[in-house]
């Protein structure tokens, strides 16, 4: 197998800070018809008890898409990636990312598995403030298939 | 439709489903939302060159939806989904014309937790086919 097993375990440098805006998480909402007015008005995110408008529960795929990055474009771990598919994917929010965070992602190779002819990827990113609040882990499957 | 209250809930409890359209221009939307610029979403050459049998939907757009869906129920608070996850068991296959494929979330409560919290297992079918298996979340409701 081509994927480099002795990257169970590794965990890559944190991505550069990213700034989640009002903006952003708006656009995120439109694009996936989420009609919440928390994903767009302060006030109301704010009479909900939120710092801020909020993002839907899917959108921490943005953010630690910088730090998965870091995973997909190292060169040893001998993926390719033209045969790669989402296996899995999951989500536990300690809070929800607000408009006005600043967070970086950092991600480990949790497990590497040969199934069949199929390779599977594990690896979770650890979403957290620029201050170090955990925010968000998320974890990751992807599936190299077999030529 | 009312959301329901925690304390109304019981484990078996049916969410009320739901369908949403996905069209190409769906895809190319959530591409640009979410910088997912794949091309086998948005170019059918692509997607045929690479095996697949048209464009695809992104497998985080289907989950989305389902996040959507999660959503609505727990009244309106996209801050109510706490954990959630899935596993894409097919693909979500989008024809070039207006109407695009269905996506069909249906959902049932399976746990009552503390802090009115709730447990939801959610289905998704497109086309027949189950495209969401193993997709779980964990609720906060009023």
């Amino acid at each position: 197998m081509a994927i480099n097993t002795a990257y169970i375990g590794r965990t890559f440098d944190p991505s550069e800070p990213y700034e989640v805006s009002r903006v952003k998480i708006a656009e995120f909402a439109t694009a996936i018809g989420e009609p919440s007015p928390l994903c767009r008005d302060r006030a109301a995110a704010q009479a909900a008890g939120y710092p801020d408008v909020i993002a839907p529960p899917t959108f921490a795929i943005v953010v630690s898409a910088a730090g998965s990055a870091r995973v997909t474009h190292d060169p040893g771990l001998g993926v390719n990636y033209a045969m790669v598919v989402h296996g899995e994917q999951s989500f536990t929010h300690h809070r929800p990312l607000h408009a006005g965070d600043v967070v970086v992602s950092q991600s480990t190779i949790e497990d590497i598995r040969q199934i069949g002819t199929m390779t599977t990827v594990t690896t979770v990113t650890e979403i957290r403030t620029t201050g170090g609040e955990p925010v968000c882990t998320a974890r990751s499957v992807l599936i190299e298939r077999g030529a | 439709m009312g959301s329901p209250r925690y304390d109304e809930v019981q484990a078996g409890a049916e969410l009320p489903l739901r369908q949403y359209q996905v069209t190409r221009r769906d895809l190319v939307r959530y591409a640009g939302a979410s910088g997912d610029f794949n091309v086998i979403h948005w170019n059918e050459r692509v997607a045929r060159s690479v095996g697949l049998p048209d464009v695809i939907a992104h497998g985080m757009l289907t989950m989305a939806l389902a996040g959507r869906f999660l959503t609505e129920w727990a009244a309106g608070d996209p801050g109510a989904v706490t954990e959630f996850g899935v596993r894409f068991s097919a693909l979500v296959v989008v024809p070039d014309d207006d109407k695009g494929a269905t996506v069909e979330i249906a959902g049932t409560v399976t746990e009552r937790l503390d802090d009115h919290r709730v447990a939801v297992e959610v289905t998704a079918r497109s086309d027949g086919t189950k495209v969401l298996t193993r997709a779980r979340a964990v609720v906060r409701l009023p």
